[in-house]
C-alpha cells in the first residue's frame, strides 16, 4: 500500500488547511453558495436531501486496518456509526455536520485519507480492480499506475474547473473488472510485440442520461508516457467540452461530437508537445511506485494438503461450503485465496457497513490478510490474502458479523444508489426495491441455481447504480408526481461491454419482485445447459421476456 | 484608482479593459493610454495597433492560445477572460501562453473568479488578478489563497519539474 513520505503529508495538509479557510469564509458571508459549491465538492462535500454527504476517497479501493478504526471513530463520532461504500470504491458519510467537516479531514489525515476531488468537475478517484496483486489473470499489478494517476491528478491546477466530472479506471487484466469501458478514461494495461508494456486508451465512456461505452483511441501509449498521454486528452477536453450544457458537458459527448478518429488526432497532435517533457515518467519513478506494491511475506504451503481439509469441512457443512463457492476466488499464490465479504444482507441497505463492522473488519484484516482490505464496486469488501488454512475460521468469525451471506454475485448482490430515501435527484426510491427483490430471491439453492447475474437499481437516469450495465438494469421513473420502474434486460458492463434494452412500460413498486421473477423464470425455462443469465438473453433477445412480464392475467 | 493583485501584492490597475465592440472589430475606437483590447480588435486592426507599445490583449474563454500564438510575445501584457469562475478554460490558456508561446510579460486573470482559484492561476502562469469593483473583496484574501500550496506533484509554469524528479534527486 502506498505511504506518503514527507512530501504528500505537506501537501495533504495544506489542503485542509485551505479547505478550513474556504469553510471560514462561506460561513462568514464572504462567499456566496455558489461560489462555495465548486469548492466544497472538490472536497468531498455534497448537500443532499436530508443532510449534507461527505464522500471519502478511497484510492483503487485500499483500505489498511488502522485507516478502518479511524473510519469506525469517525462514523461514530461524526455521524450516525455507518457508512456506505459506493460503486466507485468510495465510502460516504450520510449525516456529516457541515461545520465539522474540516475536522473530519484532519482526522483522516492522521491515517493518511482524504477527500480529495471525490465530486466536482475534476479528476476523480481512480479505480482497478479490487483482485488487483493477487488476480490468477494479472498481467501486471495496475496499482502503482493508479497510484501515479492518483499523485498527478491531484490538485492538478489546470484542471480544477472541467466542463464536467473526469473519471478514469484501469484493467490489467482479461476478464475486466473495472468496467473501463464505462469511463471517461478507461486504461487497459497490455505488453506489445516487442515485450514492453503499455496501455490501451479508450475515451468517452460513460453511464448517466447518454450512455455510450468509450472508444479505442490508442493501442499502445507506452508507459513512460501515460501522464503526457492523459494531460494531452485532459487539455483538449477542458478547451472544447461543451459548457453551455450540463447534461452535453461530459467528454462522451465531445467525442462523439468530433467522432473518435477526429478526437485521437487532436489528442495526438497536442500530445507531440507533450511527449518526452519533464512529466514523462522514468524507470526510477515506476520502480518506486512499484516498490509501495509488492507482495506481502505468503508463507510456503501444501495446497493439496490444505485443499484436502477444506473439502473435508465442505463436505460436512453445507453453509460452509456455499460461502466457499459464491465467496471465495482464486489467489495466485498455491494456499492463498481471496475472500468476498458481502454487504448486502437482506434488510440492509446494499452497501452500508457499521461502526462495530469496521473494527471488526480491521481485526479480521490483521487476523487474516496482512492488514489490508479492499472496497469494491459492487459495493462489497474483499479480504485478498487470506491463507486457505484459516477459511474455515475466517467464515465463522464473518458469518459473526454479518460479512457472510453467501451471496456474491448472485441476484440479490445487487448495486443499488441511495436513490429517494436519500437524495435529492431522485425520482424514486430503490432501496426498498431492492430489499423486496432480496425477500422473494430469499433461496440461496435456488439462487446459486441461477448462477451469477447483475441486477443494478439506480433511482434517476444519472444512473449512480450502474443500472444500464445491469444484466437487469431497473431505473426509477417519475410519472404525474408517482414512482414507477422501467425495467432494462441486456446490459454487461465486462469486457463486452453493451447497454441494456428497455422491455417495454414501467411498473409499480409493488409489482417489481413479480416481475423480476417472471424475468428469472423465462431464462430458468429457456437456458441451455450451464447457459448463465446474460447469455440467455442475448441468444434469444428480450422478446420472451416481454411477452410473459406484459402477459394478461389469466 | 482601481486595485489589482500583481506578484503577490496589491498595486494600482493603470490599465483599460476594452469591451468587445457591439460592431464591426475593425470600426471600433481604440482609447489612449494603456488599453488592453479584445483579440478580435487587435486582429483587425493589427498593423495601426501595432505601431503602439501601451496595447495589450485579451482573450476571452472561448478563444485560444494558438489564435495568438507566438505574437503575445510582442504584448506587455495578455489578459484570459473568466466568464464564470468554474468555466476552466482559461487556465489551459494561461498555460499554454506561457509553455508554448514563451510568454513572459503580465498575464492577467479578468472577469468573475475568485480569491480560492489563486493559486492554481499562479500555478499556470498568471500572475496578476484582476477581480474587478464588485469583487474587491476578493483583494485581500487572494493575497493568502496564493500561498494554499508550496509543494505540488505535478508539472506546472512555476514549476516545471514534476514532484517524482525533485524527489528522486
Ligand atoms: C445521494 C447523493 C448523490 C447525488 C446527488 C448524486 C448525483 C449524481 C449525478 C447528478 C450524476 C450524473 C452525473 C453525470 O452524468 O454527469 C451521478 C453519477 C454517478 N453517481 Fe451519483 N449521486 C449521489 C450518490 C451516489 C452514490 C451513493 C453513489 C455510489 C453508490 C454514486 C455513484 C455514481 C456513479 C458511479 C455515477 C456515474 C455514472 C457515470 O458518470 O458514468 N452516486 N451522481
Ligand atoms: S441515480 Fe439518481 S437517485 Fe440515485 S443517487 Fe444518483 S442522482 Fe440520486
Amino acid at each position: 500500500m502506498y505511504i506518503y513520505d514527507e512530501y504528500d503529508r505537506r501537501i495533504q495538509g495544506q489542503r485542509v488547511k485551505q479547505f478550513r479557510a474556504q469553510m471560514e469564509r462561506y460561513l462568514d458571508g464572504q462567499l456566496e453558495e455558489a461560489e462555495f459549491l465548486p469548492l466544497r465538492l472538490q472536497n468531498g462535500l455534497y448537500v443532499q436531501r436530508l443532510a449534507p454527504m461527505l464522500r471519502i476517497c478511497v484510492p483503487y479501493g485500499l483500505l489498511n486496518s488502522r485507516q478502518l478504526r479511524k473510519l469506525a471513530h469517525i462514523t461514530r463520532t461524526y455521524d450516525k456509526g455507518y457508512c456506505h461504500v459506493s460503486t466507485r470504491q468510495n465510502i460516504q458519510l450520510n449525516w456529516p455536520q457541515l461545520e465539522e467537516v474540516p475536522d473530519i479531514l484532519d482526522e483522516l489525515l492522521e491515517v493518511e485519507m482524504h477527500c480529495n476531488q471525490t465530486s466536482g468537475n475534476c479528476i476523480r478517484n481512480t479505480t482497478t480492480d479490487q483482485f488487483a496483486g493477487v488476480a490468477t489473470d494479472e498481467l501486471v499489478d495496475p496499482r502503482p499506475y493508479c497510484e501515479l494517476i492518483r499523485q498527478w491528478s491531484t490538485f492538478h491546477p489546470e484542471f480544477a474547473f472541467l466542463p464536467r466530472k473526469f473519471k478514469i479506471a484501469v484493467s490489467a487484466t482479461e476478464e475486466d473488472r473495472a468496467a473501463i469501458r464505462v469511463h471517461d478514461i478507461g486504461l487497459q494495461i497490455v505488453r506489445n510485440d516487442a515485450g514492453e508494456l503499455g496501455f490501451s486508451v479508450f475515451v468517452g465512456g460513460g453511464l448517466g442520461r447518454t450512455p455510450v461505452v468509450g472508444s479505442l483511441i490508442n493501442e499502445f501509449v507506452p508507459e513512460q508516457h501515460l501522464l503526457t498521454y492523459l494531460e494531452a486528452i485532459l487539455r483538449i477536453y477542458n478547451q472544447f467540452g461543451r459548457r453551455d450544457n450540463k447534461f452535453k458537458a461530459r467528454i462522451k459527448i465531445l467525442v462523439r461530437a468530433m467522432t473518435p478518429d477526429v478526437f485521437a488526432e487532436k489528442v495526438a497532435a497536442e500530445w507531440e508537445h507533450l511527449k518526452d517533457g519533464s512529466a514523462t515518467l522514468t524507470g526510477e519513478e515506476i520502480d518506486r511506485a512499484k516498490s509501495y506494491f509488492t507482495e506481502p511475506d505468503y508463507e510456503a504451503a501444501d495446497d493439496t494438503a490444505i485443499q484436502a481439509e477444506i473439502d473435508r469441512l465442505a463436505s460436512e457443512n453445507k453453509a460452509f461450503s456455499n460461502w466457499l463457492k459464491r465467496n471465495v476466488r482464486d489467489h495466485k499464490k498455491p494456499g492463498y485465496a481471496a475472500v468476498n465479504l458481502s454487504l448486502k444482507p437482506t434488510g440492509i441497505a446494499p452497501g452500508d457497513i457499521t461502526d462495530r463492522q469496521l473494527e471488526t473488519l480491521a481485526d479480521l484484516a490483521d487476523t487474516y490478510s496482512f492488514g489490508e482490505v479492499r472496497t469494491t464496486h459492487e459495493q462489497n469488501m474483499v479480504l485478498a490474502d487470506v491463507r486457505k488454512a484459516d477459511l474455515y475460521d475466517l467464515w465463522q468469525k464473518a458469518k459473526a458479523a454479518g460479512f457472510a451471506t453467501p451471496n456474491i454475485g448472485t441476484l440479490t448482490d445487487l448495486i443499488c444508489c441511495p436513490g429517494g430515501d436519500f437524495c435529492s435527484l431522485a425520482n424514486a426510491k430503490s432501496i426498498p426495491i431492492a430489499e423486496a427483490i432480496q425477500r422473494q430471491f430469499d433461496d440461496m439453492d435456488y439462487l446459486y441455481d441461477l448462477g451469477n447475474i447483475d441486477l443494478n437499481i439506480s433511482g434517476c437516469m444519472n444512473a449512480c447504480g450502474h443500472h444500464h450495465v445491469g444484466h437487469i438494469g431497473i431505473l426509477g421513473v417519475d410519472k404525474k408526481g408517482e414512482e414507477f420502474y422501467q425495467v432494462t434486460l441486456g446490459g454487461n458492463s465486462s469486457n463486452d461491454a453493451s447497454l441494456g434494452k428497455v422491455i417495454g412500460p414501467s411498473f409499480n413498486a409493488e409489482d417489481m419482485p413479480g416481475v423480476v421473477q417472471k424475468i428469472i423464470d423465462v431464462y430458468v425455462e429457456t437456458r441451455t445447459e450451464e447457459e448463465p443469465f446474460i447469455d440467455t438473453v442475448n441468444r434469444v433477445g428480450i422478446a420472451p421476456f416481454k411477452e410473459r412480464v406484459y402477459a394478461k392475467a389469466s | 484608482m482601481p486595485k489589482l493583485v500583481k506578484d503577490g501584492a496589491i498595486v494600482d490597475n493603470d490599465w483599460t479593459l476594452m469591451a468587445k465592440p457591439e460592431g464591426e472589430a475593425a470600426e471600433a475606437k481604440v482609447p489612449g493610454g494603456k488599453v488592453i483590447v479584445p483579440l478580435k480588435v487587435w486582429q483587425a486592426q493589427h498593423d495601426a495597433l501595432a505601431e503602439r507599445s501601451d496595447i495589450g490583449v485579451w482573450l476571452d474563454t472561448d478563444e485560444t492560445a494558438d489564435e495568438l500564438g507566438d505574437e503575445a510575445k510582442r504584448f506587455p501584457l495578455v489578459a484570459v477572460h473568466f466568464p464564470a469562475f468554474a468555466d476552466g478554460r482559461a487556465f489551459s490558456t494561461a498555460r499554454l501562453l506561457r509553455e508554448r508561446f514563451d510568454f513572459t510579460g503580465e498575464l492577467r486573470a479578468v472577469g468573475y473568479f475568485l480569491a480560492e482559484q489563486a493559486c492554481y492561476l499562479r500555478r499556470c502562469g498568471v500572475n496578476a488578478l484582476d477581480f474587478g469593483p464588485e469583487r474587491e473583496h476578493h483583494l485581500e484574501p487572494a493575497i493568502e489563497a496564493l500561498k494554499d500550496f508550496t509543494e505540488y506533484y505535478q508539472t506546472s509554469v512555476d514549476q516545471p519539474l514534476p514532484l517524482f524528479r525533485r524527489r528522486a534527486s
